[in-house]
This record gives C-alpha cells, structure tokens and sequence, in this order.
C-alpha cells in the first residue's frame, strides 16, 4: 500500500494536470487556496486562478457566470462554506439554469479536526443531492479523486464533489479499477450483507470485511463514490443477493448516503437498511482521527452495525 | 443626440411599460412597480446599446444583459418580445404553467435570456463571471447588469462590487435602477444603503449619476461608460416606481401586485396617451 495522502492533496495536483490539457479551466477560490490545494493550479496557471476573498456567495456567481460563457470554472472552499453557506447561490445561480460549474469542496465531515464544528460539515451530501441535476461525488482515495476531477471535467453541467483534510490509503491501485459517475464498485462479494461506503469510509469497510470474515460472516463491499445519480440497479442487485444492508459515511445519518440507498431499497426491495455516520451530532475540536474514533467512524462501528443488521434480516 | 432616435426611444420605452403592464395584468401577479421604473433603461439597452441579435441568442461575441432584479421581467420580457426575441403574445401567458415567461427570468425556458435570476444579489455576480470571461478570452463584447435598491441590501451584491473593482473589470456596466422604494416602503425606512455614488466610489468604481427616465442621458451614459479604462462603472439611475402609470406611481404598494380590469383600463389608456401626444 503507498503512501497516505489527502483527496484535497490529489485535487490540487489533479486540477495542475487537467489545466495543462483543458485551456478552458479556470480555479476560484475564497482565501483558502493554500487549505484547498488550488494552490497547486495557481502556481501553474496563475493567470487562470482568481481569488475571491473571503466572499464564497460572489464566487459562485463569478462561476456561473463564466460558465454561461464557456469556461469551465472550478470553484473551491470548504464544504461547510460551499454547500452550506452557499446554498441558495448553488441552488439557483449554478442548479437552476443547469451550468457547467465543478464545485470542489474540501474540508467536509469530523475529520476536518480541531477547527471544530463550525468548520466540519456534516450536511453537504444531504444538502447537495435534493438540488436537480447536480451530480453529486465523495471519492474515497488519491486515485479516486484524481479520477471525479476528470470525469467532472468532462460532463457538461453542475458537480459537486467534497473532498477530505487527512491523509488517507490508497485503496484503489488495482489494475481494473474503472471510474464512471453514478457507478458504484463493488469491491468484494458476499453472501451474508452488503456494506455501502463512500469516502474514507471505504477503507474501514474493507477492514470491517475481514474482520466478519473471522467470526464467519461475508460481506460484500461496494464503494459508493457517486451519490447523485446514486447507482439504483448495484444497490437492489446487493439487497436481492445479500438481504441485509448497511451504509457508512462520514457525513450526519440523515439524509447522505445512508438516505439515498434506504430511498432506493425501500421503495424496491425492501430489506434491512442500518446508516452508520455522524450521529444527528455536531462535531467538536479534536485531531481528525481522535474524532473518527469518538464518533465510531471505523471498522469496530461498521461491524456493531452488520451485527445489527443481521439480527434484523434473521427478524424478518 | 438625434431626437428622432429619442423620440422613437421614448415610444418603445411606452410599449414596453404596456407589455409590462398587460403581462402582469394577464398573470394575475407580479411585479409592475420596478418594471416600470426600469422600462427606458430597458428601451435604451435593447433597442441602442447592446450588440445583440435576436436570430443569434447564443453568439458568443454578444453583449450580454443580467436582470439581476429578476422580478422586474415584465418590462424585460416586453423590452426582449419588441426586439424580436419571441411572439409578443407570449407576455398574455407571463406566469402561466408551461410559458416561456417565467414569473422570474429562466435562461433555460427563454432564449435571449443571458441569466436566471430572482433571489436577489446573485445576477450581479454572474455578470462579473462574464466580463471575466470575456476578459480571458480576449473578446470585446461588454456586459450589463441591473439590479435595485432594495436589492441592494444584500451582502452579495458589496461581494460583487468589491470583484470587478479588484479585476478593473472596466467591460462591466451596473445600473442601479434607484427607485426609492421597496416592498415594506421607502429604502430610506426600511434600511437605508443610500447613498451609492459614494459607496460605489469608495470601493474604486466609476459612477455616473443620471434621470433614468431620461433617453439622452441613459445614452450618455452608456456612452461615457465604454470610454473609461481599468475600472468598473456604475449608473446610478434615479428612478420612479410606477413610472408612466399615474396611480402607481411611487406607491411601494404596487411593487408586487396585479391590476384588477378597471386599473389595467386605466393604466393602458393613461401609456397609450402619452404614447399619441409624444
């Protein structure tokens, strides 16, 4: 396994490779370059990189003004700031007329660390996904990262994609690892339940995986890095093929991933569905992993929750 | 300056403020105040300043026009059906279901329309995002955006001054159609953000401050705009809501509210009048 490294890290040198190839990329950001890593772009590019100043609602107007003139805009801050701030900017300057800006938003979840809670945004999947027409993406690794980055470049119309402050494993390093929105990757088959991650939740699951696997139980692993459009048809195979489900995210319960396969599941096949994330809790100060561990985002809490669901499927 | 061409302003400036008037009469609501107020701005912008046409909506070499003031659309979409973008008869259907006129601008719906704009602050923005665009590519056209007094009050729109002064966005026009009032009465009342030419100056802007109703001076405007390098300009327009129709005329209560028959009789007699003695 390589190095650690941070999908913010990866976006920023992803935003460098892609802006040699694509003339029409342009990066915005509000004061946070150096912490978002579009850095890496403008040093690069700098006539190409504007900074906007701590002022996240003007920046995304700017982009969606340049998107309505053809460029191809990049717009960064933290994810509290971007969907959280920003939201009726996003909504109805960039969602509404349908255009093509990349909200690239860094810093999302607990991991953010002791910046605290107003700076760990646990709501940005939920607020993001009931917006028409945004696609929607938390990559779970540096090579996943740099994959979104691409694939956003080249679909036509508004992205958002949250990337993280700590460093994580590489995970997706294989040969046949294939990147397509709205296609999740089913990364192990099991026969017993199904666990759905996405971001750097995924590592944990595939811990959780072997960790069942001692006390007997298989479970199938998908990395749900896409969200919106969610991948409905993996998602029904899984619950017809595993009868027992459980998400985990590093985002609040309500309403991110956990909501959009419980939406799926439950109005097509309706099996046991038990969302592991951010309790309805605001963050706190803490190192990102101190805070990982408090809120059980790791493979210990994934399994209490397997445990659960397979008492719930064994129920039915 | 030509006064046949400002005569012939002041008429399409009247038939705008009828299509205004009829569309939102028509649609049962909307907002016929600062439609009004903005009306020979809009005859001016469409009919003399912007380099634009109607059989190519989507030229990139365009100028471009945001309404950031976006319920202002009756006097847009009059103002944009007069040029030639779409039947005229379309204002009959403005706020219908399945119209091309959308109780607020759609650049999705209506082709023509450069931005969907409504929740106020934010068309001012994009229109920065253009002329930065234009300034990328090396393209000459310029870009025009209106946003209102009330408007005004949102944080957004100081973001968006403090931009296009910091990238001397000097392809960049703002008018401020300075009506005076706003939903719960006058600006001054409500929360004052009066007066602009100084605010504006302060953030590195040049303004010109002019009657908005009157053509030679919108003209003049437009004109000294173009010649002014290395910053942004604004034209603070001093404005009457209601403009043209007597009993609308600054009165904040007719910022959001539809004529009954009687008033729209009225109010179509009273512009048809002034339109025959011009």
């Amino acid at each position: 396994m390589a190095d650690k490294i941070a999908t913010r890290e990866a976006y920023g040198n992803a935003l460098a490779e892609f802006g040699a190839k694509y003339n029409d990329i342009v990066v915005l950001d509000a004061d946070l370059a150096e912490a978002t890593k579009t850095c890496i772009f403008k040093k690069k590019f700098p006539e190409r990189f504007f900074d906007c100043g701590i002022a996240e609602n003007n920046m995304f107007g700017v982009a969606a003004g340049l998107a309505a003139s053809g460029k191809i805009p990049f717009a960064s801050t933290f994810a509290m700031f971007a969907a959280g701030r920003s939201f009726d900017q996003v909504r109805n300057s960039i969602g509404y007329p349908h255009l093509n800006v990349k909200i690239c938003a860094t810093h999302g979840g607990v991991s953010v660390g002791e910046d605290g809670a107003t700076h760990q945004c646990c709501e940005d999947m939920a607020l993001m996904r009931t917006i028409p027409g945004m696609v929607v993406m938390n990559p779970s690794d540096a090579i996943e990262a740099r994959c979104a980055v691409e694939a956003a470049i080249n679909y036509d119309g508004p992205v958002y994609v949250r990337f993280g402050r700590l460093p994580v494993s590489v995970i997706n390093d294989n040969e046949d690892y294939k990147f397509e929105i709205g296609k999740g990757v089913k990364l192990f088959d099991g026969t017993d339940v199904t666990i759905i991650a996405n971001g750097l939740m995924v590592e944990q699951a595939l811990i959780a995986r072997e960790m069942l696997r001692e006390d007997g139980i298989s479970a199938s692993v998908v990395n749900m890095h896409t969200i919106k459009p969610i991948d409905k048809e993996l998602i029904i195979a899984e619950a017809q093929q595993t009868g027992a489900i459980v998400t985990t995210e590093e985002h609040n319960i309500i309403g991110g991933l956990g909501g959009a396969v419980a939406e799926v599941v439950s109005e097509v096949c309706p099996v046991p569905v038990v969302r592991h994330g951010v309790p309805d809790q605001f963050g706190k100060s803490g190192a990102g992993k101190d805070l990982l561990e408090h809120f059980g985002l790791n493979a210990k809490g994934i399994v209490e929750k397997v445990k659960i669901a397979l008492n719930l499927k064994k129920m039915r | 300056m030509n006064n046949d061409k400002i005569l012939e302003l002041k008429k399409i400036a009247t038939d705008i403020r009828l299509g205004a008037v009829e569309a939102v009469y028509s649609g049962k609501s909307g907002h016929p105040g600062g439609a009004l107020s903005a009306s020979d701005i809009l005859a001016c912008l469409y009919f003399s300043e912007l380099r634009i046409d109607p059989k190519k909506p989507r030229d990139p070499k365009r100028d471009r026009f945001v309404l950031s003031k976006g319920h202002s659309c009756p006097a847009l979409y009059a103002a944009m059906a007069l040029r030639g973008y779409f039947d005229i008869k379309e204002l009959k259907n403005f706020r219908h279901l399945g119209s091309l006129t959308q109780g607020h601008p759609d650049m999705k719906t209506m082709k023509g329309i450069d931005m969907s704009a409504g929740s106020l602050g934010q068309g001012f923005s994009t229109a920065c995002g253009m002329a930065l665009a234009a300034k990328l590519n090396g393209d000459d056209y310029r870009t025009y955006a209106m946003i209102g007094d009330g408007e005004s009050q949102e944080g957004q729109i100081w973001e968006a001054t403090m931009f296009a002064a910091h990238y001397k966005l000097d392809n960049l026009c703002l008018i401020v159609d300075n009506n005076g009032l706003q939903i719960d009465g006058p600006v001054k009342d409500v929360m004052n953000v009066m007066p602009y030419p100084s605010k504006f100056r302060a953030f590195g802007w040049n303004v010109i401050s002019i009657d908005g109703h009157n053509i030679e001076e919108i003209l003049n405007a437009f004109e000294e705009a173009k010649t002014v390098k290395g910053k942004p300009t604004v034209i603070v327009a001093k404005t009457v809501k209601g403009k043209g129709v007597s009993f609308m005329e600054n009165q904040a209560g007719w910022h959001g509210k539809a004529p009954n028959e009687v008033q729209y009789n009225q109010a179509k007699a009273e512009l048809e009048k002034y339109k025959s003695e011009l």
